[in-house]
């Protein structure tokens, strides 16, 4: 069988599934679109802490 | 193609890079702002600053001119490029890195990994692999932009290639610190517009999808003596399974540069700058996308270019470019495309360096400065930044020499090769500080070592592409490789190299004491 002019099953299939995958993570892309920033908050809180400890360390160490 | 309206181009094209980087740095004077800045990141910055870093000049011209001599075989290497380096490194290891990165305060890929498990060997072990390996990767982008350069503007291949290291090493030094993600941004759409006018100017100038596929396939017949002999059957065939050209194609093209991905040091510390996963997930939406045009597009141009030479010339793409599979992609654009074409495909090559090259010389510098000085010499603070500054300059300059000594058709060969040899080095340790909380510090440790040294060994001694040309087992023994019996010689380092480093990591692991809980409680904090 032939498919958009390949004739192997190995090559047109590796056209096919790269186009499958695409849609996958259009799809995951979607469905996933506002969810996973619960901890967001909390997280960049904590990095501004760190940020100032070095930097205050950083003071110290060096002087300025 | 025009000395003057390219460098107008180029100018035009650097004071719009530029202008983006100043606006993303003034809007992010303090630290503060920095990371609310971050928080605040368009998840299109984000997957586009990835896919930016991910593919390079290596991806277009290497890898398109490989399908220009392999076929659309190596498509599959499109999927897997979108499978495993977008959909399992963001939904599975990027969400995790992201979070343990954030627990251990880990700002490098081998910081990561020492903090994980405790050890600082690691650190700056990783760190010597980093900056001992990537010279080979950054050379080849860098070749394989030199060689557009070449073709595009007939000029001498060397001083194309001090040109874009020129253009590259001012971009590094000067800007690309605190814009680069929209930098990157901006050169990723660059390639998204130049490569889909690439694939659909090709698929139109030889009559449509597959009018242009089928008369691919009628060239079959056309295959040379000396390809059919190792195995290749035409370009919308797969190789004969088994045969020299099926080993390269699946195991060093497609496995290697496939599954080698989840390992790639630069693109690993781009999920632990990224604030929440929800960027993660919407960067699967973009970077999907992304990697399938690109990509996508690179090897079936690649591959019909051999339609468009024998019709203008009576040629396949291989002779046309006499050899170097690395010239196939530039002199098909310089003879198929409008001449204005050449100028913006100029840029997005350019763009794809850039992006490419700066996330490369800057993990090498911080590899030098911060994995490896500072852990060896317990120091930190102001001589750790010079260090890196003077790392990152070594490595430029290690990438040119390399440049000018590398023989022809080694972009890809080059990018596989490093990408195999983070695989052996790393994907073991990685995957098992994510999922496997039994894995212990000597398990890493002894892993590690084993997957670098196998990885090494092989490419010394019986990977017959560099065992031959490097000559070392010949000069100690006067015979080319240790083992001669097929398959081995053509089997890629990656496929020993990885399965020995799982192998001695669990092992050991389950021979030695597990860590303690209280790491383990700090590490998978909120899993």
């Amino acid at each position: 069988m032939e498919v958009l002019g390949i004739p192997d099953p190995w090559v047109w299939g590796a056209y096919i599934a790269c186009i499958l995958v695409t849609l996958l993570c259009i799809i995951y892309g979607v469905l996933n679109w506002n969810k996973g920033d619960e901890d967001e908050e909390g997280q960049i809180k904590e990095e501004l802490e760190w940020e100032k400890e070095e930097l205050e360390m950083e003071e110290k160490e060096l002087g300025f | 193609m025009d000395l003057l309206i390219l460098s107008i181009v180029v100018l035009i094209y650097f004071l719009m890079v530029g202008y983006v980087g100043y606006v993303a740095w003034k809007r992010t004077e303090s630290s503060e702002d920095f990371m609310v800045a971050g928080r605040t990141t368009h998840p299109y910055i984000m997957a586009m600053s990835y896919g930016a870093t991910f593919i390079s000049t290596a991806a277009i011209v290497g890898f398109g001119g490989i399908a220009g001599l392999y076929g659309m075989g190596i498509l599959w290497l499109v999927f897997f490029n979108i499978l495993i380096g977008i959909f399992i490194a963001f939904v599975f290891f990027g969400k995790r890195t992201r979070k343990m990165g954030h627990n251990l305060r880990a700002l490098t890929f081998p910081e990561f990994l020492s903090r994980r498990f405790d050890s600082k060997f690691i650190q700056y072990f990783s760190g010597l692999v980093i900056f001992l390996g990537m010279p080979l990767y950054a050379s080849v982008v860098l070749i394989g932009a030199a060689r557009f350069m070449e073709t595009a503007l007939n000029l001498n291949f060397n001083i194309a290639l001090i040109i874009m290291a020129l253009i590259v090493a001012a971009y590094v030094i000067f800007g690309g610190i605190r814009g680069v993600m929209y930098t990157d941004a901006l050169q990723g759409t660059i390639m998204f517009l130049g490569m889909i006018f690439l694939l659909l100017v090709t698929y139109y100038l030889l009559g449509g999808i597959t009018e242009s596929h089928q008369a691919l396939t009628n060239m079959a017949y056309l295959v040379p003596d000396s390809v059919k002999a190792v195995g290749g059957t035409g370009w919308t065939t797969f190789p004969s399974f088994g045969s020299p050209f099926w080993w390269t194609l699946v195991s060093t093209i497609i496995m290697g540069v496939g599954i080698g991905v989840l390992a790639q040091p630069q693109l690993v510390v781009r999920f632990m700058t990224v604030r929440s996963n929800k960027e993660l997930n919407r960067g699967v939406l973009i970077g999907g996308i992304f990697i399938f045009v690109i990509t996508g597009s690179a090897y079936v141009v690649g591959s019909l270019s051999n339609v468009f030479f024998f019709q203008q010339m009576g040629q396949i793409s291989i002779q046309v470019a006499a050899g170097n599979v690395d010239k196939i992609i530039p002199i098909f654009i310089n003879s198929a495309m409008p001449e204005w074409f050449t100028y913006l495909f100029l840029l997005t090559l350019l763009s794809a360096a850039m992006s490419t090259l700066s996330a490369q010389f800057h993990v090498q510098g911080t590899a030098i400065g911060r994995d490896v000085y500072e852990t060896i010499f317990n120091r930190s603070g102001d001589r750790s930044v010079l260090i890196t500054r003077i790392g990152i300059l070594v490595a430029v300059i290690i990438a040119v020499i390399l440049g000018f000594t590398l023989p022809g058709s080694i972009v890809a060969q080059g990018t596989a090769l490093f990408f195999g040899l983070c695989a052996a080095a790393f994907l073991s340790a990685y995957t098992c500080a994510l999922f496997w909380k039994r894995s212990t510090k000597p398990g890493v440790i002894v892993g590690m070592v084993m997957g670098t040294f196998t990885s090494l060994f092989w490419l010394l001694f019986v990977y017959k592409k560099t065992a031959v040309s490097l000559g070392i087992f010949k000069a100690i023994s006067g015979q080319n490789l240790i083992i001669n019996t097929l398959p081995w010689p053509l089997v890629d380092p990656l496929v020993i190299g990885v399965p020995v480093a799982m192998f001695f990591t669990v092992v050991v692991s389950l021979l030695t004491k597990p860590p303690s809980k209280e790491h383990l409680d700090k590490c998978f904090e909120g899993f």
